[in-house]
């Protein structure tokens, strides 16, 4: 670890925002442990945006508490949070080069010019830009420029780091090469990491825990291998991944798409079996996806393994689907 | 197809070509003929710019000009910096407001604005009967016939001038850049000394070389509320020109200016690019 980070543990108590009659969060309870990477996960418009914004300090509470380690912070300004905060589009100082971008927080701290050189060279290898110091923003590619953010936020030893879709500018490859420096540098600071997504993926492979939000309101909170494994709802369940829904008993059940054993009519074997026709082929690679119509019952999603599950069968072929009892979950609410 | 560009930029300049000449004999033309006059005049030679050492009368005039003007640019460019502020910090609907009422006073001609003040500031006038009136002061205040009323007309008749540049910088700041700024621990204050104004400084510098550049050549606003006591440039010209008929010095004071506004320029330039002052495209 770099700093030790002496605390970091948030708790929101019924923390609720109200623009006029609209409501952007509603009654949130969450324990945020110290140390742990958190991704609060949702669509557009699900408040998770709102929540963290309340958390930096930039939005009014209308109701409810925030205490770090105990004490209310609500009411608090921004500056005397002393959060770092990685910022949609980085929204790094374009007038200042990296060293006084990343200097920043140090020298409105008004710290000794040795303290604030040694830190910035310390993060500069933080973030591997060790040869970048003295170019301005503009002359960096995205991804460096995140990194600048990134270390321009930790520089100041900040017990909690909020991240507001600090990737969501990059394209896809560059940004799970982010991830994981991002997760690694979680790891070595040791920081309480709040990072926001509506991205399932970036949120299923960095998180320690994610919550699920929508509409205002946590869905549903857990590890990644709980919220995947055991949806507690229909939303959860199809927010995080994919999901067919099934109806048996009166009850409803989420049934994951690679759970599900596709076999030539006949060929089926297992507890739950239905029979249907393959609508629809899609070959990626290591996964092929069948669409099948089951009569009586809506379009089933099957991903088969490509290597081990066979020949692929063909648009129109006949087919049995079956699952083991323990593949479909059973959800709580709708 | 060897020639074909060059035929191709043969085309292009024959079908700007009427205009060139338009733009040669009518605007270039005066210029040199100005140029040729302020050393042609009364007799050939640099008899004319050797005044500028040799005269007192000369460098007084050049001194108060650019004392008016430094100070006005100051002034007009901290009004409009605040004005601009404020204009971009409140709702959309006051902005709109605030904009039109900016232009309504580029409407309104210098003659009568400058008038307003005499009728506001003269020793007659509502500002000083009312202080009178009401016992503040027993005197009436100078304010007309003086420096101090030709910076107030020029002040108040460049602010707009000033708040435009400003507002066109200030509205394409990025909110996020202070609001990292205030997560990292940085008060207002500091937001503003460090990251907001740095920002606006193409701006700044726009608003300086505009009101600047403009307070050059004022003439109606100082003859009137200087009343006859405050001498610029512009003012002095126009005597050299109708009264005194010594063309060859008014020539060289108008070459003078024009020297001087490109040489202001090419500093500037100097320090950053043009085109982002004026609103082109970023580097």
């Amino acid at each position: 670890m770099i700093d030790g980070a002496v605390s970091g543990g948030l708790r929101l108590k019924a923390l609720t925002k109200r623009f006029g009659s609209f409501t952007a969060a509603e009654s949130v309870n969450l324990d945020i442990r110290r140390g742990e990477f958190l991704t609060l996960l949702g669509p557009s418009g699900s408040g998770k945006t709102t929540l963290l914004m309340m958390i930096a300090g930039f939005l009014d509470i209308t109701e409810g508490d925030i205490l770090l380690d105990g004490m209310s912070i609500a009411g608090m300004p921004p500056e005397k949070r002393n959060f770092g905060m990685v910022f949609q589009g980085y929204a790094l100082f374009p007038h200042m080069s990296v060293r006084q971008n990343i200097a920043y927080p140090l020298d409105v701290r008004k710290r000794p010019k040795a303290e604030i050189e040694a830190r910035v060279d310390e993060m500069l290898d933080l973030v591997q830009l060790q040869d970048f110091g003295h170019r301005l923003p503009g002359q960096l590619s995205g991804g460096q420029q995140q990194r600048v953010a990134l270390a321009r936020a930790l520089c100041f030893a900040p017990p909690v780091l909020l991240l507001d879709e600090p990737l969501g500018a990059l394209d896809k490859k560059l940004r799970v090469e982010v991830q994981d420096q991002l997760k690694d540098i979680h790891r070595r600071v040791g920081t309480t990491f709040i990072y926001v997504t509506h991205d399932q993926e970036e949120a299923l492979s960095m998180s320690d825990r994610i919550v699920i939000m929508q509409k205002g309101r946590i869905e549903q909170v857990g590890t990644p291998e709980e919220l995947y494994q055991k949806p507690r709802t229909r939303f959860a369940a199809s927010f995080l991944g994919k999901s067919n829904f099934l109806t048996k008993d009166g009850a409803l059940y989420a049934l994951r798409p690679e759970k599900i054993d596709i076999a030539p009519k006949g060929a089926g074997q297992g507890p739950n079996r239905v029979s249907g026709t393959v609508r629809a082929m899609t070959y990626f690679g290591s996964v092929l996806k069948y669409d099948v119509t089951v009569p009586g019952m809506d379009e089933i999603e099957v991903d088969a393994d490509a290597w081990r599950g066979g020949a692929p069968l063909a648009a129109g072929a006949e087919v049995d689907l079956s699952w083991s009892d323990a593949a479909a979950v059973r959800l709580e609410r709708d | 197809m060897n020639g074909s560009p060059l035929r191709r930029i043969g085309t292009g300049w024959l079908l700007v070509l009427p205009f060139l000449a338009l733009v040669v004999a009518l605007f270039l033309g005066p210029i040199v003929n100005i140029l040729w006059l302020s050393v042609t005049d009364p007799e050939p030679g640099l008899g004319n710019y050797a005044a500028l050492v040799t005269s007192d009368n000369l460098v007084g005039i050049l001194w108060t000009t650019i004392r008016i003007c430094v100070i006005t640019t100051a002034f007009s460019v901290i009004f409009g910096y605040s004005i601009a502020y404020a204009m971009v910090h409140v709702a959309q609907g006051s902005r709109n407001q605030m904009l039109s009422l900016l232009l309504v006073s580029f409407w309104i001609s210098v003659l009568v604005r400058t008038f307003s003040w005499l009728m506001l500031l003269g020793r007659k006038g509502l500002v000083n009967e009312t202080l009178v009136n009401i016992g503040i002061i027993a005197e009436p205040i100078e304010f007309m016939r003086n420096e101090l009323g030709v910076l107030i007309g020029m002040v108040h008749y460049m602010i707009p001038y000033a708040v435009l540049p400003l507002l066109a910088v200030m509205q394409n700041i990025d909110g996020r850049v202070l609001s990292a700024s205030r997560s990292l621990g940085a008060t207002g204050q500091q937001t503003f000394w460090r990251v907001y104004l740095p920002l606006t400084r193409p701006g700044l510098v726009a608003a300086s070389l505009l009101v600047f550049i403009l307070s050059l050549g004022f003439y109606v606003t100082p003859a009137i509320l200087g009343g006859g006591k405050v001498l610029m440039v512009a003012e002095y010209i126009s005597v050299q020109i109708l009264v005194t008929l010594r063309w060859g010095t008014a020539a060289m004071l108008a070459a003078l200016m024009l020297f001087g506004v490109l040489a202001l320029l090419f500093l500037m330039s100097r320090f950053m690019k043009l085109s982002t002052i004026f609103g082109g495209a970023k580097a």
